[in-house]
C-alpha cells in the first residue's frame, strides 16, 4: 500500500495557537488530489493522532489541491509532556500513513 | 488607497535592505510590523520577556525607523518583545528611546498595553466574562492568579486609538498578528473584508509569496480590496502562494476570528496583475454584536533539569525503551525513599532520541537506528528538588543495566556535569476569550514625548 508521502508532494504541520495542530498536505495535482480524497478516512487520521474525531476539522481544498486537517494538539504546546514545540514535526506522522 | 510596508513576518527575522528601500521610495502610509507570538511557547509569556538578541532587535528597529523618518509616515510595531506583556513592551520602548537619542530626531511615542491583572481576569471569569474558546484547559480563579503574566490581544480598535494620537512610532503590548495591518485601512474608509484578508495575508511578510525569507512586502487597500506586492529582487505573488497563505498556522482556512467579529474569504477572488503582484476582491467582514478578546496566559509548571546519554552499544539501543523505564521505575521510588517528598512533587521522564522522541506511544515506525539518544527529565516543585533528582538519575544514565547478570555498562556523556538546569518551566493556562463592552476597557494608551 503507498504511503500518503508517495503520492503527494508535501505534508506541513505548524501550531495554530498553543492548542491546535493543523495539517496541510499539498497534493500537487488534481490527480493526486483526488486519490487522496477519496482515501484518506477522516477517523483513520484521529486515530493516527489519538484525537477525537469529533474535534477533528477537515477541509478537502479543490482549489488549491490541498487537504487540511486541523486537531487538538497532542500535548498542549510548550507542556512538560509536549514533544514538539512548534509542532512542525507530527507531519512525518502523517506523511508515512498507509493509504 | 492606503499603503502599507511591511519589513517582515517579525521583528528579529531580519529583512531585505534594498526591498524596504524600494518600500520607502513607494511613499508607504504606515509601515507595520509583528513583534512576537506564541509559536516559541509559553517561557516568554511567563517571564514577560523577548526571544530575540536585543543587539539583533536594536539594529533591525534603527533600520525601520530611519525608514519611517524618510517616508514620513508611523511605524506600528504589534506584540513588541515576542510576548506583548508590560515589561517586554518597557524593554521595545528603551531601545526605542536609546535609538532616537542616537539619531538625533524629536519623535512622539505612544504605548499601548495589553496586560492584564490575575486578579481583575479571576473577577470578570466569576462575573461570566471569560469563555472558553475550542479545546480550552479547565480553569478556575486560582489558576487565573497563579499565572505570570496574562494578555488581552488588542484588535484593530485599539490600534486605531494609538493612530489617533499622531505619534510617529507606536509601540503595542500583545495585538492580533492582523490588527496593526488592518488598523489604518480600515480607518479610512477602506473595504472591511479587504482590509482585514490583506492583513492576514501580509502579517508574515514575503512568506505569502516566493523568495519568502526576502521579508519585504507592500499591500496597497482600497474600497474593493488590496494588491499585495513582494519588493526583493526575484520575489513573486501569484494568486497560488497568496490564496495558500490562509493555511498558514489557521486552524481554519476560509475564516479567522479577531475582536469584534470574523473575515470570511470563501468568496475571494485572486487574480494575477502582473508576474509579481496579486489583486483580491470579494472577502467579507461579518461584525459581531458581542465585543471580545482572545485572553493568554502562562503560568509556572516546575523547574526541570534535563541529562543527556548517547547509547552506541547494539543491545542496548535495541531494547532501550525498556532500560529507560527501569531506570524511571527505580530512580523515582529512590527519590521518595531518601528525600522524604510525594510521588506528586516531581516528574521523571526519559525520552528515546532516535526511536520514540517525536511522537513516543504514537509512532509507526519501529526500525533500529545505530544509536540512540536518551534525554532524561526531571520537573519538580522547587528548583533545588530538580537539581537533587536530576544528580539521583545521573548514575542511572551512565551505568544502568538491563538485567542484574550482565556487566555494568558505561554510556557516553556529553558534558560534565551531565545535568543541565534549566530554570522554571512555563505552561499556557488560557485559550478563552474577555467580553468587553468598551474596547478600551482592558487597555491603556500613553504618550511620550522624546526631544
Amino acid at each position: 500500500m503507498p504511503k500518503i508521502r508517495d503520492i503527494v508532494q508535501k505534508v506541513r504541520s505548524k501550531n495554530a495557537g498553543p492548542f491546535w495542530l493543523t495539517i496541510d498536505i499539498f497534493c500537487g495535482s488534481e490527480a493526486a488530489f483526488q486519490q487522496l480524497q477519496t482515501k484518506l478516512k477522516t477517523d483513520a487520521v484521529a486515530r493516527l493522532y489519538g484525537a477525537d474525531s469529533q474535534l477533528l476539522k477537515r477541509f478537502d481544498m479543490a482549489d488549491l489541491n490541498v487537504v487540511k486537517i486541523s486537531l487538538p494538539r497532542p500535548a498542549t504546546q510548550g507542556a512538560v509532556d509536549d514533544r514538539d514545540m512548534h509542532g512542525a514535526s507530527w507531519a512525518a506522522l502523517l506523511a508515512e500513513m498507509e493509504l | 488607497m492606503v499603503r502599507v510596508l511591511v519589513p517582515s513576518g517579525a521583528l528579529g527575522l531580519n529583512y531585505d535592505k534594498e526591498a524596504l528601500a524600494r518600500g520607502v521610495a513607494a511613499k508607504p502610509d504606515i509601515i507595520a510590523i509583528d513583534g512576537g507570538s506564541t509559536d516559541s511557547g509559553p517561557s516568554y509569556l511567563g517571564r514577560g520577556v523577548s526571544k530575540y538578541a536585543r543587539s539583533s532587535t536594536k539594529i533591525e528597529w534603527a533600520g525601520l525607523m530611519e525608514a519611517r523618518a524618510q517616508a514620513g509616515c508611523p511605524l506600528v510595531i504589534g506584540t513588541a518583545g515576542t510576548c506583548g506583556a508590560d515589561s517586554a513592551v518597557d524593554w521595545m520602548l528603551d531601545i526605542t528611546r536609546e535609538i532616537a537619542a542616537e539619531q538625533g530626531r524629536p519623535l512622539k511615542i505612544a504605548v499601548l498595553r495589553s496586560s492584564q491583572e490575575p486578579a481583575t481576569i479571576a473577577q470578570a471569569y466569576a462575573a461570566g466574562k471569560v469563555t472558553p474558546l475550542p479545546n480550552a484547559p479547565e480553569i478556575d480563579a486560582d489558576l487565573i492568579e497563579s499565572c505570570t503574566n496574562i494578555v488581552a490581544l488588542a484588535g484593530v480598535e485599539q490600534i486605531t486609538k494609538a493612530l489617533d494620537t499622531g505619534a510617529d512610532i507606536i509601540i503595542a503590548g500583545r495585538t492580533t498578528d492582523t490588527a496593526i495591518i488592518a488598523a489604518l485601512p480600515l480607518q479610512k474608509g477602506c473595504h472591511p473584508g479587504g482590509a482585514w484578508h490583506g492583513a492576514k495575508i501580509g502579517e508574515c511578510g514575503a512568506l505569502c509569496a516566493t523568495n519568502p525569507q526576502s521579508g519585504v512586502i507592500l499591500i496597497d487597500f482600497d474600497a474593493d480590496g488590496f494588491t499585495v506586492t513582494p519588493l526583493a529582487d526575484g520575489a513573486q505573488a501569484t494568486p497560488h502562494t497568496v490564496s495558500a497563505h490562509m493555511l498558514y498556522e489557521n486552524s481554519d482556512p476560509y475564516i479567522l476570528y479577531e475582536p469584534g467579529g470574523h473575515l470570511d474569504v470563501t468568496g475571494a477572488a485572486y487574480t494575477a496583475l502582473d508576474d509579481r503582484s496579486v489583486r483580491v476582491t470579494g472577502s467579507k467582514w461579518v461584525a459581531s454584536d458581542d465585543y471580545t478578546v482572545k485572553l493568554e496566559g502562562a503560568r509556572g509548571a516546575g523547574f526541570q533539569t534535563v541529562l543527556m546519554a548517547l547509547i552506541r552499544d547494539a543491545h542496548y539501543v535495541e531494547h532501550a525503551e525498556r532500560w529507560a523505564g527501569d531506570i524511571v521505575a527505580k530512580c523515582s521510588a529512590k527519590v521518595i525513599d531518601r528525600l522524604g517528598v510525594d510521588e506528586d512533587a516531581f516528574t521523571i521522564e526519559i525520552r528515546i532520541i532516535g526511536k520514540t522522541a517525536s511522537f513516543g506511544g504514537l509512532e509507526t515506525n519501529h526500525a533500529t537506528p545505530p544509536e540512540v539518544g536518551a534525554i532524561g527529565i526531571v520537573t519538580a516543585r522547587t528548583e533545588s528538588l530538580s537539581q537533587e533528582i536530576g544528580k539521583m538519575l545521573n548514575p542511572y544514565l551512565l551505568h544502568h543495566p538491563l538485567t542484574v547478570e550482565e556487566e555494568v555498562p558505561t554510556f557516553a556523556f556529553l558534558f560534565s556535569p551531565a545535568e543541565m538546569p534549566r530554570g522554571q518551566t512555563f505552561e499556557f493556562a488560557l485559550n478563552h476569550v474577555l467580553h468587553l463592552g468598551d474596547p478600551m476597557a482592558a487597555f491603556s494608551l500613553e504618550l511620550h514625548d522624546h526631544a
